[in-house]
């Protein structure tokens, strides 16, 4: 069924975006990331000019983090102390993230650094989790109970000052650290246009050892604010949000986050985190290869002088 | 269809009249009717066939029949200022190393005449007057030209690729003595705003009349209102755009409830 999208304008099949939307959809209910790292990509591989899938990218987030959190918040699954804290230095980082995002675009090298961060990123987000959950498979398979988080177990976030008891996390920790990591996933959420769920959720467990059971939820709870901040940012400076296309990828994630959610408390926490690490992974080496192809036309012109 | 009907109907209009007031004076004069000064694209637009009609008056019926009167119409589309970058490769990545910025740069630029135009008239006339793709003029600016002869050939080039910059030749043909018609293809991807159609009359290789008319190119539809709003109102879209997202969120969780 064809479709026309207003922003992008073109004619697109409806059915195709609706499964595109589950699918991405089913992968953010289960692991908890806004899913925004992959609808780009793929947006983009689907001819949507990449200025459109971004902005629409984040729109879509924001549906499919509402239906996440909802099914999160029935578990108790979602910190919303520690989420708020970090939706803090979130907007103070997306605010900090637009400005780079238009200095880049003005120099005309937005899409490479974009492209590059992709590739750091997702490059070591995927092999640090990958690395850790095969050594907690083993761990688990031979028998030894696994941790992550051991009582007693101390570094040096915990000597920061200006430490908050987050209950629900069970968490008493200096607020410094985690402003600071919702800072640093705002700004580059700003800049490659995604939730920064795949960043946030190994910060977060890794980094702030918070509990597997409340992450993905508090992480969902955070990147809804994020991405709607975004969404309005974009629609005012960008005008690149296509509703139509939003609405379409919306209504295919929203079903598939449910299913996802549930799929994921089926599987064991080391095994989901090694399926995540293995997607982030096969993005990042997607892109990389994207980097190092030549181009198709090595002159582009685009509206405007910059 | 209908684009051409109409077109049809304002040609015989502007010839009628074209030939009433033509008795006090004998040189050439070219005239030329679009059926409306607004065309409006719908959501399927795929391209279409634009046909304008036009007049000679005051044709010499000699050369008329020995077919020595030419005409070239030109088209073309709202200027804007472009930059153009050209991609290298650093530390084996592809990225854009050099760009051109290009003031007021004609974004369509159609152009359809009886013949091929190097056979109408003299180089110097159809470099003045644009009449050939490769005569088009990019940018005013010598120095520009002079120093990004390879860029300004390279944006050309893409211009050509997208159909934006096209001739036609033999897309005017006469259906009369005095009434002709000029037809050129609106490519899918035309940019909208205000267009200008020229038209040119050549006798025996001599310019002797020209006129001009404007064409504005918008978009129609629902599709339209709503990327309107978007660029009108952008900021009430966005919160509109977030507003959906919480409500199909929501709707999702409710009707796709696993747990």
């Amino acid at each position: 069924m064809a479709i026309y999208l207003p922003i992008a304008e073109l004619s697109v099949n409806a059915f195709v975006l609706l499964g595109m939307g589950a699918a991405v959809g089913f992968l953010s209910g289960m692991f908890g990331v806004g899913g925004g790292f992959l609808i780009t990509p793929l947006l983009i591989f689907y001819n949507i000019p990449p200025a459109v899938a971004v902005a629409t990218g984040a729109n879509q987030i924001v549906a499919s983090s509402v239906s996440g959190v909802l099914s999160h918040l029935r578990r108790k699954g979602v910190d919303f102390k520690l989420g708020t804290v970090l939706l803090i230095g979130g907007l103070v980082g997306s605010s900090i993230g637009v400005l780079i995002y238009s200095y880049l675009r003005q120099i005309g090298q937005l899409d490479l650094i974009i492209a590059i961060l992709y590739v750091v990123l997702l490059g070591i987000v995927g092999a640090l989790m990958l690395k850790e959950s095969i050594g907690a498979w083993r761990k688990a398979r031979a028998g030894t109970p696994v941790a992550l988080r051991k009582s007693g177990q101390h570094n040096w976030i915990h000597r920061l000052p200006l430490k908050i008891r987050f209950k629900r996390s069970r968490l008493y920790i200096s607020v410094v650290p985690v402003v600071l990591v919702g800072a640093f996933i705002g700004m580059l959420a700003a800049i490659m246009g995604v939730g920064g769920g795949f960043i946030l959720v190994p910060a977060m467990i890794y980094l702030l050892r918070v509990p597997t059971n409340v992450v993905i939820g508090t992480s969902l709870f955070q990147i809804i604010f994020v991405a709607a901040y975004t969404t309005i940012v974009q629609a005012i400076a960008n005008q690149t949000v296509d509703i139509v296309l939003a609405v379409l990828l919306m209504l295919g994630g929203v079903a598939g986050a449910q299913y996802g959610a549930y799929a994921g408390q089926r599987l064991r926490g080391e095994q989901l985190r090694a399926m995540l690490a293995l997607l982030v992974l096969a993005v990042a080496f997607r892109l990389a290869y994207t980097l190092f192809v030549a181009p198709d036309d090595i002159y582009t012109i685009a509206d405007g002088v910059a | 269809m209908m684009l051409l009907l109409r077109a049809l109907m304002v040609g015989f209009v502007v010839f009628f009249a074209g030939a009433a007031a033509a008795q006090d004076d004998d040189a050439e004069r070219i005239e030329i009717g679009l059926s409306t000064d607004v065309i409006e694209i719908t959501s399927n637009f795929a391209g279409e066939a634009l046909t304008i009609f036009g007049s000679v008056d005051n044709a010499d019926p000699l050369i008329q029949r020995q077919g020595r009167y030419d005409i070239a119409v030109v088209l073309s589309g709202p200027v804007d200022d472009l930059t153009a970058r050209r991609k290298g490769r650093v530390l084996g990545v592809w990225m854009n190393v050099d760009d051109l910025e290009l003031p007021n740069v004609p974004l369509s630029y159609l152009i359809t005449s009886t013949r091929f135009v190097r056979d109408m008239a003299e180089r110097a006339t159809i470099e003045r007057l644009s009449l050939d793709i490769p005569t088009v003029k990019l940018t005013r600016d010598e120095e520009i030209q002079a120093e990004h002869d390879e860029f300004l050939d390279e944006v050309k080039r893409i211009k050509i690729d997208e159909s934006l910059y096209r001739s036609f030749p033999g897309g005017v043909q006469f259906i009369s003595q005095s009434l002709f018609k000029a037809r050129l293809e609106l490519p899918a991807n035309v940019p909208l705003g205000q267009h200008v159609a020229r038209a040119y009359l050549f006798k025996q290789g001599t310019l002797v009349a020209q006129t001009r008319a404007t064409l504005n190119i918008r978009k129609a539809g629902l599709e339209f209102a709503v990327f309107q709003f978007s660029r009108e109102q952008s900021a009430t879209y966005g919160l509109l755009c977030v507003l959906a997202a919480l409500i199909v969120g929501w709707l999702g969780r409710v009707i796709f409830r696993r747990d």
